[in-house]
């Protein structure tokens, strides 16, 4: 495939700031998310999980339950019977335990019944004969020789003979000569950095509404980043063929990662198919903590080397997340990403997965790279003021641009790191005064972005007005950009241009919202959807004019001669071609499917300045400035809102954030009470400057921008932090406890 | 000839070999001779991989061509986020 | 267990409905009445998404029995805009991108207008402690508390 490359032009509608498709739904309250949708019929289901972190689960005795008017279906591990293997079987059984219940929260079996009130008493009745196991739910001791075995089975060729069966794997990425490289250095600084499990905290817990026909065919409605993708794994646990599954996605209200897969949906269309009725199934707050997939914790070890000019000699890191008790790749991200910002000479990252009594992670925005790049930022902080050099001169003087070979292999092509740095130097924020127990903390971030599998359908309507089908679920005002990027295309105006998320029935496969590929991906494909469309366009005013097709092109909405024996004619607007259509050839659609490539990676840096106070240890954000490429800002709103939204989630993961477990191995803090998100009241304004270096890959030059957002914050708080109390702390949250502490021992 | 970078991970299945010449024109043509040269490659390529050339990130593309002077660095498949 | 019949006005039009004595306002609005536009996020009155008011007061509509609805005066999201017309905070919520995946947006709408109500012209600190208890996870409030200082300005500009 021949990359896009991108072209340099003006913008009508690219850059411009509509009102989104979806506002008006959403601000009257008409938006139907997961938890809003009925059908006739319909029965509640709920779960019933495991009070154990680890226990063998020797029998499960539903019959009461059963029994008890108003329940129509109860459903267990043995439901789901012999699956499959790999992720679609790990995915089934932290659905559903099959016969060892994993992590408190665990699923063990499911009710149906008429209303909410029997399907909690019929729980109830659900007898569960657990043996009760050893468990581990911290990295260390899991690492442990002789900790107690999560999960068996999931060791990988690539860890070395001599560790705990829970590590699962080793991932290894680098280049160059490290012992010489730290022998150049006048410095070197090793620590060991911590980051707690956080969760991505969207407020509209995980729901849906399952209806299985008895002839095997079923329609799922839900909320989730990628409807195909739940389409794909339901399917293959129900045993059933993708296409007799219909997946339509509701509203979203939020993810961020955390509904990239499934955990009720499996359960809630079995239910269904055993009760003959439709079934809705929707999380508490509670289940959503302690059962669906939160982000990983780490312990990242982190040395570096720098000359007395502040030039990186060597740079190494060991990282280590546990992603609770089945395997992911998350760690293999931070591996790759940790020093992603930086030129260097000699780098080595090394990351091992570890297994854990904890819920299965999931996908948190920029997954893997904020923990890794918050250790490493933090060290190189570090070593700024260890040998009194300006850190941002530091980065700058450092910094990976054009023609680098980055720490994780490839070269480096247009890229805006060095960009951002200057417009941080640049800016007021970097100069403004301290005061008092202040201080002025920044970060670098990295995210690769990806491409995808993508399928765009767009229809030139009878009136002219225009439809583009897509199947990506809008998580991040994807209707609005992608509707724009087809008004630019064709030339008409933004609101003749409805985009809708189609059900899965209704284009080719289109991969999960993740990656921050959709503006991007679905952008390209919609572009290149709307050329073919264009095409058809001009074809049809060759035909009413009587001339060669050749001797037509596109301009503003219109078609109109070009060339010496085109002839003059009054142009064709999109409108009186489309009303024609019916005599020059039928319905007039453009159509695009591509598995899109040169994604291209994003940077930012953030500055954040903090006031700590020294009795209470609590600390206030006083002021936070976002410096982002973009690639191309489509609709520049909603790129300010990718980065206010992942900065605040970063600040969260910074300051407060954490799932908690007791020695009980539970889960001490499942509500937003105790598990605090940060409120309007903790913060302020969060400013943005918008950067744009196209990207190559993309035609009018786009990068995903929603998750590089979410990896500096870490960073850039703790060094605020620790500019403010002259101390440094090593480990997330920075909650008031740990700073106090930090000040005491000084 | 195409010189082919590998990351850290493999290296242990490649007698440490890091950088691999291969004859190739494409992404699946690369994967498949270094099959054939260190077989033991085989259930990683299986668990998916990706292929950086010439700074562009491919993640499943086998046809995408590979030139000579092409700068060809393996990475693991990447998804999720 | 026999249901409790509970007369009420909600958005200005008389309704009846019969409810469970345990069931929540929250439930009645969504599955009774169908008035969805107050969400569920927590069911423990910490996220602010099922914000209505009850004569007047701005409450917590999971944390509020149905049966206390007897002779009161609710009003949802549903109940903001008049007829056609939006109402200055869902204009300036969409003018000024103050909304993203929008799920806290009705809960947020409705505390800001009970705000206003009592506060024509809050600083920006007012505006921002009385939001402190409804939780938005896309936009970092920055949106949301610029919207809400914008249609107070237009509010009294008409006022």
């Amino acid at each position: 495939m021949a990359l896009d490359e991108y072209e340099k032009r003006d913008f009508q509608v690219i850059g411009s700031r509509p009102v989104r498709p979806d506002g008006i739904d959403k601000v009257t309250g008409r938006a139907l998310y997961g938890a809003d949708a009925v059908l006739p019929g319909m029965l509640v289901g709920k779960v019933l999980r495991s009070p154990h972190p680890h226990a063998r689960i020797r029998s499960i005795d539903t019959r009461a339950a059963a029994a008890l008017n108003g329940v129509r279906a109860v459903v267990t591990g043995a439901d789901f019977g012999e699956i499959r293997k790999g992720e679609t079987r790990n995915v089934a059984e932290n659905a559903m335990a099959f016969d060892h219940a994993l992590y408190d929260g665990h699923a063990v079996a499911a009710v149906a019944a008429t209303s909410e009130a029997v399907a909690r008493e019929a729980l109830k009745l659900i007898e569960v004969d657990y043996e009760v196991l050893p468990h581990v739910t911290e990295i260390a001791a899991a690492m442990a020789p002789g900790a107690p075995v999560v999960h068996a089975g999931f060791v990988e060729d690539s860890v070395p003979d001599g560790f705990s069966e829970n590590v699962t794997a080793r991932h290894e990425f680098g280049h160059g000569d490290l012992e010489a490289g730290f022998a150049r250095a006048d410095k070197v600084i090793a620590r060991t950095l911590k980051t707690a499990a956080t969760h991505q905290g969207y407020i509209e817990p995980n729901a849906c509404l399952a209806s299985m026909g008895p002839d095997g065919r079923g329609d799922l409605w839900c909320c989730t980043q990628g409807h195909y993708f739940v389409r794909q794994l339901c399917a293959e646990i129900m045993g059933i063929e993708e296409s007799r599954l219909r997946v339509t996605a509701s509203e979203i209200g939020g993810g961020f990662g955390g509904k990239t897969t499934v955990f009720v949906e499996p359960v809630a269309l079995m239910l269904s198919k055993k009760a003959g009725a439709p079934v809705k199934l929707v999380m508490s707050r509670n289940e959503v903590f302690r059962a669906s997939g939160p982000t990983v914790s780490s312990e990242i070890d982190v040395k570096i080397g720098m000359t007395r000019d502040g030039r990186i000699t060597a740079a190494e890191a060991e990282l280590r997340y546990q992603g609770g008790a089945f395997p992911n790749i998350t760690v293999m991200f931070g591996a790759m990403a940790a020093f992603a910002a930086y030129d260097l000479g000699a780098v080595r990252t090394v990351g091992y997965n570890v297994l854990t009594n904890r819920p299965k992670q999931a996908a948190y925005r920029a997954p893997g790279a904020p923990m890794a790049i918050y250790a490493v930022e933090s060290v190189v902080n570090e070593l700024c003021e260890e040998l009194g050099l300006d850190p941002l001169e530091v980065r700058l003087k450092n910094a990976a641009r054009k023609g680098t070979k980055s720490s994780y292999g490839p070269t480096f092509n247009d890229i805006g790191l060095v960009a951002t740095l200057e417009a941080a130097q640049a800016h007021p924020h970097y100069r403004a005064p301290l005061g008092p127990n202040q201080g002025r903390g920044l970060s670098c971030g990295f995210w690769f972005n990806f491409g995808g599998n993508t399928s765009v359908s767009l229809s030139v309507d009878m009136d002219g007005s225009v439809s583009v089908t897509e199947g990506n679920p809008d998580i991040g005002g994807s209707r609005a950009s992608i509707a724009m990027m087809a008004a630019e295309e064709l030339g008409i105006p933004f609101e003749r241009v409805r985009a809708i998320v189609a059900d899965t029935a209704s284009l080719g496969h289109n991969d999960v919202t993740d990656g921050s590929r959709v503006t991007f991906a679905v952008g390209l494909a919609t572009i290149k959807a709307a050329r073919a469309a264009k095409k058809e366009l001009c074809k049809r005013a060759a035909m009413m004019w009587g001339i060669d097709e050749e001797a037509v092109t596109w301009e503003n909405g219109c078609a109109k001669p070009s060339g010496p024996n085109a002839g003059s004619f009054e142009p064709l607007p999109i409108e009186k071609i489309a009303r024609k259509s019916p005599r020059t050839g039928g319905p007039i659609a453009g159509h695009h499917e591509v598995n899109a490539e040169g994604a291209g990676v994003s940077f930012g840096v953030h500055l954040c300045d903090v006031e700590v106070d020294p009795e209470t240890g609590h600390t206030k954000i006083l002021r936070y400035t976002i410096f982002q490429d973009a690639g191309k800002a489509i609709h520049p709103d909603y790129v300010e809102g990718q980065m206010q939204g992942g900065a605040v989630q970063g600040i969260g993961w910074a300051l407060n954030e954490e799932y908690i477990y007791g020695k009980d191995g539970r889960l001490q803090n499942p509500g937003f009470l105790d598990y605090r998100i940060p409120v309007a009241s903790d913060l302020p304004d969060i400013d943005t400057v918008i950067l744009e270096i196209p990207n190559p890959g993309h035609p009018y030059g786009v990068r995903g921008v929603g998750e590089t957002g979410i990896v500096p914050p870490l960073a850039a708080v703790s060094n605020a932090v620790s500019h403010a109390i002259g101390t440094r702390l090593y480990e997330l949250p920075m909650s008031p406890p740990k700073i106090l502490k930090a000040i005491r021992e000084g | 000839m195409v010189a082919v970078t590998l990351w850290g991970s493999l290296r242990a299945l490649t007698d440490g070999q890091a950088e691999i010449e291969v004859e190739a024109s494409n992404f699946k043509e690369v994967l498949t001779a270094l099959e054939q040269r260190y077989p033991a490659l085989a259930p990683q390529f299986e668990r998916g991989v990706s292929m950086a050339i010439d700074g562009v990130i491919y993640k499943e593309s086998w046809a995408t061509p590979v030139r000579p002077d092409s700068e060809v660095v393996l990475m693991p498949l990447m998804v999720g986020g | 267990m026999s249901k409790t019949h509970v007369t009420t006005t909600i958005n200005g039009t008389r309704t009846e409905f019969l409810c469970e004595a345990n069931e929540t306002l929250l439930t009645v609005l969504r599955d009774r009445l169908h008035l969805t536009g107050a969400k569920e996020g927590c069911g423990s009155g910490d996220c602010g998404a099922c914000s209505v008011t009850l004569n007047g007061r701005l409450v917590a509509s999971c944390l509020v029995l149905g049966v206390e609805a007897e002779g009161a005066e609710i009003t949802t999201v549903e109940g903001m805009a008049e007829g056609g017309e939006l109402h200055p905070l869902q204009q300036k919520f969409l003018d000024l991108a103050a909304l993203q995946c929008g799920v806290c947006t009705p809960g947020i709408l409705v505390a800001a207008k009970a705000l206003l109500e009592k506060n024509p012209d809050p600083s920006e600190q007012e505006v921002r402690y009385w939001l402190a208890g409804n939780l938005c996870r896309c936009t970092g409030y920055d949106k949301i508390i610029k919207a809400v200082l914008a249609a107070a300005a237009d509010l009294r500009g008409a006022a």
